[in-house]
């Protein structure tokens, strides 16, 4: 089977600084994989680079067997790959609706409309509201965005890659910046997506990582450290050693709990 | 997908999200609904004819100004677009009506217009392609330089365009063959207020189309766009070419109702003059562009009237207190009277 996303020897550089560096990926159809690593591992780079914000220097990615590599960054998004940004990058100004109206309507090429009245196809208002209502967001619907605590508006984010409907999901820290009174909402959203939409998780909360992945890729110094299932991840001791030293405890919580 | 599955695991809806379902498509069903008070700059255009008959040369500048401020209010209101080169597409309008009539005699207006719009466009499709890879002040003085490169090749060419001076000779035929334009300048006041009210009637219907949508989309958050996969090069390039046609045609209209086109049109002047405008009355919201335009144009003249050396102070002023203290312009600041009108109300 072709997988849905596959990332081959891929590099980038800043000048001198390798951020990126002969790094394999592959996640096939409905796979749930995180992607760990130190700060300043290339974590954030990756994506950028999957997504076509940055060209690689070398190497090759494929979204379901297509060579996306110098395909540009809105027609990889048209071909089934979203992503949520680890900072908000919401229509602030614009009610949480229209910035789900929006996105729908740029999917299914309904923007290309100068003439019609924006809110005219009951079809895509239905939609958004369905998608609003899975995150518990309809109340909020008319708000503006700038107006909605940062929680809320994480809620947001992931509601706009979802109204995408993507084969690949890519999540950059999804509860980042979130209290932890309000993450699990968030992380049962994660944990509830289609089975057939494969996702990559960026994560440094290892509880979310162990419970929500079923592979992960350890990216240290911009190269792939190792990969495998979270418990041999977890059993690694160079691992623990680079980088699981630092968030130990935590580890240990997961193991426990 | 996605939504169905989840619904599935929350099938039974409570009344208070259905209600909130139904207020939220309803708000976006009836945006775009005319309200009552969008009559209101009609009504005023239509009674300054009765009221100042003897200043309707006047106010189809006027007019003029605002059909100018609304096709930057589509680029730079709703798409943030910040140009300091809108004049060109201006005096490429203006130019096409004074050469078409003091080179080829031929004065139609309707028809000069026309090919005017055509023209400006045809220019801002071509230099938006290029421009709009850039933003922010980068684009802010390529915009600048596009202008006056334009304006520097006309002065080049003066032996065509007439220069400073003015382009010798202009023959503005009669409306339709058959209305004069009259000393009081009834004719282009009716003539260019018609034109006025099909121009907003087209901007209107963009920006609240999902392309307009798409626009608002672009100012708000431009990496966003890239990631939900919209063409937004192609959305940038389509928005400037119709600002850049409707820009022309304010300009065809200037040269038409003036019979008088010098190079100053394509001054910077002329681009920060539109921009003050429109800052002025609150970009973004249609109307800035109609109070911003009669408001500057207005203090412009009557200013000038009083003290013909230093009325630019006023000006100045005028928009260092917009800037400081209202910062979505005189529009803005009408809407944030009405909603504390309200609130008071209701207390």
């Amino acid at each position: 089977m072709t997988a849905a996303l596959q990332v081959e020897k891929l590099n980038r550089s800043f000048g001198a600084l390798a951020v990126t560096r002969d790094v394999d990926l592959t996640l096939e159809r409905g796979a749930r994989h995180a992607l760990i690593g130190p700060n300043g591992a290339g974590k954030t780079t990756l994506v950028n680079l999957i997504t076509g914000v940055l060209r690689p220097q070398s190497g090759r990615v494929l979204l379901n067997g297509d060579d996306i590599t110098q395909t540009s960054q809105a027609a990889r998004a048209r071909r089934g790959l979203a992503r949520t940004f680890q900072i908000n990058q919401l229509f602030r100004g614009l009610t949480v609706l229209e910035n789900l109206t929006m996105t729908i309507g740029e999917r299914d090429g309904e923007c290309n409309n100068l003439w019609r009245a924006a809110g005219a196809k009951p079809s895509i208002i239905e939609e958004a509201l369905d998608h609003l209502e899975s995150l518990r967001l309809v109340d909020d619907a008319l708000r503006l965005v700038r107006e909605l605590p940062y929680g809320r508006q994480r809620l947001v984010e992931i509601a706009i890659a979802l109204a995408q409907k993507p084969r690949v999901l890519l999540l950059d820290e999804p509860a980042a910046g979130v209290p932890s009174s309000e993450s699990h909402l968030i992380l049962d959203v994660v944990a509830a997506l289609d089975p057939d939409i494969a996702v990559l998780i960026i994560e440094h909360d290892m509880d979310v990582v162990f419970r929500f992945a079923k592979e992960i890729t350890v990216l240290v110094q911009g190269a792939v450290f190792t990969h495998g299932t979270p418990q041999q991840i977890m059993a690694d001791e160079q691992v623990r050693a680079v980088y699981l030293g630092e968030e130990g405890h935590k580890v240990a919580g997961a193991a426990h709990g | 997908m996605a939504v169905s599955d989840i619904q599935t695991a929350a099938p039974a809806r409570d009344a208070s999200t259905t209600a909130a379902r139904i207020r939220a498509a309803d708000f976006v069903v009836k945006r775009h609904y005319l309200r009552w008070w969008e009559a209101l700059p009609w009504l005023l255009i239509i009674a300054a004819y009765f009221v100042f008959p003897d200043r309707l040369t006047f106010g189809t500048q006027v007019l003029i100004g605002i059909m100018f401020a609304l096709s930057l209010d589509l680029i730079l209101g709703y798409a943030g677009i910040v140009t300091l080169g809108h004049a060109l597409f201006f005096g490429i309008g203006a130019y096409t009506v004074a050469l078409l009539t003091a080179r080829w005699n031929w004065g139609e207006p309707i028809s000069a217009m026309l090919l005017a719009i055509v023209l400006s466009a045809a220019a801002g499709l071509v230099s938006g392609w290029f421009l709009l890879r850039y933003r922010g002040l980068t684009l802010l003085m390529l915009t600048l330089a596009a202008a006056i490169l334009v304006q520097e090749a006309g002065n080049y060419r003066s032996d065509i365009t007439g220069g400073y001076d003015g382009v010798p000779g202009m023959e503005i035929w009669k409306l339709f063959g058959v209305f004069e334009n009259d000393l009081y300048g009834r004719t282009y006041y009716v003539y260019v207020g018609v034109l006025l009210f099909i121009v907003w009637y087209i901007v209107r219907r963009i920006v609240y189309s999902p392309y307009g949508a798409a626009l608002t989309g672009i100012r708000e958050n431009v990496r966003r766009m890239h990631a939900i996969g919209s063409p937004v090069h192609k959305r940038l390039v389509t928005a400037y070419t119709l600002a850049a046609g409707l820009a022309g045609m304010a300009g065809a209209l200037f040269a038409q109702s003036t019979a008088y086109t010098t190079l100053g049109v394509f001054d910077f002047d002329n681009s920060a003059k539109v921009m003050v405008m429109l800052i002025l009355g609150g970009t973004g919201r249609l109307y800035g562009a109609f109070i911003g335009a009669a408001v500057y144009l207005v203090l412009e003249d009557n200013l000038s009237k009083l003290s013909p050396t230093f009325w630019q102070f006023g000006i100045g002023l005028l928009l260092v207190l917009t800037v400081l203290f209202a910062r979505r312009g005189l529009l803005g600041l009408l809407e944030d009277a009405i909603k504390l009108f309200r609130r008071g109300g209701n207390a």
